[in-house]
């Protein structure tokens, strides 16, 4: 159907029809918004992102846009998520069926259809991960964090945690995601030190929290030691 | 051409055909669940594998395309097993339904897992169950069913044009529906039903009713619009139970309109099923004799040019002309087919029909809609045009409301006028059409407005041998047929709004409930013969109880002018006869007895009165050879702005008002205003 | 779109020719791979090496090798996931190249050696894996989607033993069914990894059941007195 927006990026949309809200498919039943509009700085990433797609196929922007519209969220409430609202706007904005967006967001795991506390704690559960103590990563989240489920939030507010699948970071294992960046060669304490950090409201190096360079072994590289390395 | 050979049979086949193609070339069955001939191929449900030497792996032949010299084996042990692993596949999760499914006895899933699967199950986990999505008041759905064949999603963006079903989540958590719980806003919906292979889509109104083989089944025509789809009337003692498509490539090719497929339980309630007379003002019972009686005294003295007669929109062939020889019997020029008011003439049939054909929209290169929104008029139609535009290269432009017609569609303007900015579009096409709609005709000024859109056409160079681009789409689906038949005012007789008002003194209603019967006049006399108590029964003076289109054997004609033929499903209620011979046995109550005794006897009529009605079915694709255009003048076309013809899509006619399906469709989708003939 | 690897590694053929890049491994199986370490060695780490190096120095001289010394080694997934699992005797002489681990039914895949120790509970390590590829299921196709859900609930069960030994055949045979009847290459994926613990390891899965059967089997039935 197409929908007549105002506006000269047409980003405002109300929901005007006379339909159920609900997340139909993961049921949570959440008070949604009713309004979502891009904001300067995400209108600047879009115009980024867009640029990369001739206009003809620019339904492409499709992730891209939704991870702009999580980032906004993030941004504004502090919880990074896409409300059914703002998939709207992506649709309308990329000009495709509201249905298809409807179904990358929740086809992809990275986009949370519903509120989220204000750090997603994603722990690696794949078998390279769990050879390497994924586990006690897992136990160190609940011990700090008060969860006692997947998918749930500490009761403050400040954590939310999740297994996902593997990371392709496997030689750095186990690793605990923290929103976007990577924290790697995690063991019990060193996760609970981590978590009390992002409490303090610090943001700690991503990276190995061993001090491994990248994905080379423990104690520095073994190979091609004679080239200088970026950063030394 | 490509020549391949299938479980050694050689067959050849077009370039581009997939395996499966060739194998139903060759008359083997290949069992699939997501593959449909009039759907993009999707090849996920994985049955439809089959064996091709030099290929590593068993392929989907829904999707492979064929290649010379292939050799195709279908009933090998790799076949027979990878069939019986799909099969255990869908089974594992589908619920043990059924019992309780009204899919039963007619579901691909059934038939597929007893010709191909295996006779056991292995599975020992708990069945996963998923939450049942509101579709709408049409479409019921039971989603644990569902095997994810996304034939709906499919449907619902290509052919309905309406892409509201998608799949979300994903894994084995896939779910199938609008992921916001909204109805289905297209009038198609009824086809998912069809096109679900198993029991997740279902007919909401038909739900528990009856098993398929219970089921008397019978072919018919549908009337509530003026496309004639092709249908099936599944009936079980007296009572019609639902309404299927038929396939018919040239007209509705699988599909059936909502109103058309939804509105028989509107056949139970309402109806005329015994003779009324109005006595003292007020409707009494009475018997067949008397009510012919009362309308004979009235006849008696009474002069030719007094009496009218108003063939309705639901109207058969049969009982129009039986009608028509009688006001010729009684010395009557007064007959109009038009209750709308629409300005058409008969005489030259190419001035009131679709002349491209609805199979011919797939050959043109551009359309001009005037005054007519086909996904309201006739959604079927407007599907065909939806499938030419999906192929690209057909710009389509209309003037009148602006709306949606699910395609994109050019809006030119809300008068008429604003038609020639579509001239040089049109002109650079090569088989362009123009469709005039009753919007546009329905109006003072309508004669002026279908000789400018003639014109028009003849102007851009549609009007050629080879191909005819003028076209009328109606919404009665008696008009054409009455048309043929000539029921119009003849020499010095008086049209419908002459009528009225106290322009004939006994007015003779065929099921003609669409206009406004306060306008006629308060001495007139007036007969309604009609199988629903709607407007034209509240004013009568003497009702005559008739059969409706499943409960007589007819003839209808289409927009195209193409001659169907419909037949007896179930008897009419009571005491309702079937309506042409109503009509005979009341000329022999008049002692001018009609010159027909059996149906056979009055279709050899209709093709005296005109030869069309000689030939069943076909219909060839024609040119244009007389680019004259109709009577009226072009330029007389006023500037009021084109109104729909139809507001209210679901209730139209009195069968589909007095559905109570309708009405809750109607109370979903459609402000709950009344249109009208008022 | 492009793998990374194989991008990278162009500026260097371009470089130093490509018949110095064929010369590398052996006929058919040329050049370098980058080798991603994992699971229970002293030093994990990727490391770009010859195609055809023996699997033990792969890991002996890179990743400071097995935990506990070599003889500690159980198994080793040589390619990623997706492969088949080999146990240590093969693992004591395999080369590391496509047609070599193809040989002994696994393959090279992506590289990732991911390496268990005896500490290892096979059965659960093939498991999270047959979770794993439940949950990447995309749900289009019949095999994968139906499938993978399947496998990884007789795989939970065979975690605990909860099972009959006919199912392991059984398993085996569902395995086979998603194998080559999908539209991507992740049913495959999904069937290997089972398929190679049922080939390498079922005695232990055999002997989880009677454990479990042992565990739970039933007290004598009290008799009423007479």
């Amino acid at each position: 159907m197409s929908e007549h927006l105002g506006g000269p990026h047409g980003s405002q949309v109300g929901l005007g029809t006379a339909e159920n809200i609900g997340d139909g498919s993961s049921g949570e039943g959440e008070a949604q918004p009713t309004h979502f509009a891009f904001d300067e700085a995400s209108e600047a990433e879009i115009e980024a992102i867009l640029t990369k797609y001739p206009p003809s196929r620019k339904a492409s922007g499709v992730l891209p846009l939704l991870y702009v519209v999580q980032g906004q969220m993030r941004r504004q409430t502090g919880s990074a998520w896409v409300p059914r609202v703002a998939m709207d706007v992506v649709a309308a904005r990329l000009e495709v069926p509201p249905i298809r967006v409807y179904e990358v967001a929740t086809f992809y795991l990275m986009f949370n259809t519903n509120r989220i506390g204000r750090h997603h704690l994603q722990v690696c559960g794949t078998t390279p991960c769990w050879l390497r103590g994924s586990e006690d990563v897992t136990r160190a989240c609940r011990d700090e964090t008060g969860i006692k489920g997947w998918r749930q939030t500490s009761a403050d507010g400040m954590f939310t945690m999740s297994e996902v699948e593997c990371l392709g970071a496997c030689v750095n294992a186990p690793i605990l995601q923290v929103d976007d960046d990577y924290y790697e060669d995690l063991d019990y304490d060193r996760t609970v030190a981590l978590l009390q950090a992002l409490r303090r409201g610090e943001k700690p190096q991503p990276g190995s929290v061993i001090g491994r360079i990248t994905s080379a072994p423990e104690g520095g590289p073994t190979t091609l030691n004679t080239i200088p390395i970026a950063g030394e | 051409m490509a020549k391949l050979t299938v479980d050694g049979t050689e067959v050849e086949v077009p370039n581009g055909a997939s395996v499966l193609q060739a194998c139903e070339a060759a008359g083997v069955e290949i069992p699939r669940f997501c593959y449909h001939e009039r759907l993009s191929v999707a090849g996920n449900c994985r049955m439809c594998l089959v064996e091709v030497e030099k290929a590593p792996k068993p392929v989907a032949s829904c999707a492979y395309p064929v290649a010379d010299g292939m050799v195709v084996k279908t009933d090998t042990a790799v076949v027979r097993q990878a069939r019986r692993g799909v099969m255990e596949f869908l089974l594992i999760n589908h619920p043990l339904d059924c019992p309780i499914c009204d899919q039963g006895g007619e579901c691909d899933l059934q038939d597929q897992a007893y010709s191909y699967g295996m006779d056991h199950s292995r599975f020992a986990e708990n069945k996963r169950a998923v939450k049942d999505k509101y579709l709408g008041p049409l479409v019921k759905t039971f989603m644990t069913r569902c095997i994810h064949c996304t034939r709906c999603i499919r449907f619902s963006s290509e052919v309905a044009g309406v892409a509201e079903m998608g799949a979300t989540s994903r894994g084995e958590n896939m779910e199938v529906g609008t992921y916001i719980e909204k109805a289905l806003t297209t009038e198609l919906s009824g086809n998912l039903i069809d096109i679900c292979p198993v029991g997740a889509l279902l007919n909401k109104p038909y739900s528990f009713t009856a098993r398929p083989w219970e089921l008397r089944k019978t072919d018919s025509v549908d009337v509530h619009d003026a496309l004639g789809s092709n249908i099936r009337v599944d009936a079980r003692g007296s009572e019609v139970l639902r309404i299927l498509p038929r396939t018919n490539e040239d007209v509705n090719e699988e599909w059936l309109g909502d109103k058309s497929r939804f509105s028989h339980d509107g056949l139970k309630r309402r109806r005329l099923d015994k003779p009324w007379v109005r006595q003292d003002g007020k409707l009494r019972p009475a018997s067949w004799p008397e009510a012919f009686g009362a309308i004979a005294a009235k006849l008696k003295d009474l002069p030719g040019e007094r009496i009218g007669a108003v063939a309705g929109d639901l109207c058969d062939a049969e009982s129009m002309v039986a009608l028509k020889d009688l006001m010729a019997s009684l010395g009557s020029q007064n007959l109009d087919c038009r209750q709308d008011g629409a300005a058409l003439e008969g005489g030259r049939r190419d001035f009131y029909t679709f002349n491209t054909t609805v199979a011919g929209i797939e050959d043109a290169d551009a359309i001009l809609l005037v005054g007519s929104n086909p996904r309201r008029e006739a959604p079927v139609l407007n599907a065909r045009i939806r499938k030419r535009l999906n192929q690209g290269g057909c710009p389509v432009a209309y003037v009148g409301q602006p709306a949606d017609l699910t395609y994109a569609a050019r809006h030119l303007g809300d008068g008429v006028a604003a038609m020639e900015d579509a001239a040089e579009v049109l002109r650079g096409a090569k088989r362009p059409m123009v469709i005039v709609g009753q919007g546009a005709l329905r109006r003072p000024d309508g004669a002026a407005v279908l000789a400018a859109a003639w014109a028009l056409a003849a102007s851009v160079g549609a009007l050629t041998p080879e191909w005819h681009g003028f076209n009328v789409l109606h919404t009665a689906a008696a008009r054409v047929g009455a048309l043929d038949l000539g029921f119009l005012p003849g020499p010095g007789g008086k049209a419908l709004p002459a009528m009225l008002g106290g322009g004939v003194d006994l007015l003779w209603l065929l099921g003609a409930d669409e206009f406004d019967t306060a306008a006629i006049g308060a001495d007139t006399f007036v007969v309604y013969q009609g199988h629903h108590g709607d407007r034209g029964a509240a004013r009568a003076d003497v009702i005559l109880p008739g059969a409706a289109y499943t409960e007589k054997g007819g003839t209808y004609v289409n927009t195209e002018g193409r001659v169907q033929r419909g037949y007896v499903s179930v008897q009419p209620p009571g005491e309702a006869r079937e309506d042409w011979a109503i009509l005979r046995a009341f000329s022999a109550v008049l002692g001018k007895p009609l010159p027909y005794d059996s149906i056979q006897d009055v279709r050899d009529r209709l093709a005296a009165v005109n030869p069309v009605f000689k030939t069943l079915q076909d219909l060839p694709h024609r040119g244009c050879t007389d680019q004259a255009g109709p009577s009226g003048d072009p330029a007389g076309v006023g500037r009021e702005p084109l109104q729909p013809a139809v507001p209210n899509y679901y209730q139209t006619n009195a069968i589909n008002r007095a559905s109570a399906t309708m009405a809750e469709c109607t109370r979903t989708y459609a402000a709950p205003v009344l249109q009208a003939a008022e | 779109m492009n793998n990374v690897e194989t991008i990278a590694v162009v500026p260097t053929i371009l470089r130093r020719g490509g018949a110095w890049f064929s010369a590398l491994g052996r006929p058919k199986n040329a050049g370098t791979k980058i080798f991603c370490i994992s699971g229970h060695v002293n030093k994990p780490c990727n490391v770009e090496e010859e195609l055809g190096i023996p699997l033990r120095e792969l890991i002996d001289t890179y990743a400071g090798g097995v935990r506990g010394g070599w003889d500690n080694l159980l198994a080793v997934i040589p390619g990623g996931s997706s492969v088949p699992l080999i146990p240590k005797d093969i693992c004591d002489t395999v080369l590391m190249d496509f047609d070599s681990l193809r040989d002994v039914k696994s393959g090279l895949g992506t590289a990732g050696v991911i390496v268990m120790d005896k500490s290892t509970d096979v059965i659960r390590a093939i498991d999270r894996l047959a979770q794993f590829y439940k949950h990447e299921s995309c749900g289009q196709c019949t095999p994968c989607r139906e499938g993978t859900g399947w496998m990884m609930r007789v795989m939970h069960r065979m975690v605990q033993g909860r099972a009959e030994v006919e199912e392991i055949d059984t398993l085996e045979k569902v395995t086979k069914q998603v194998e080559g009847h999908t539209i991507c290459a992740l049913g495959d994926a999904a069937a290997w990894p089972i398929q190679g613990l049922i080939r390498h390891f079922r005695p232990v899965m055999e002997e989880r059941i009677a454990q479990y059967k042992a565990a739970r089997a039933p007290r004598p039935m009290p008799m009423a007195a007479e």
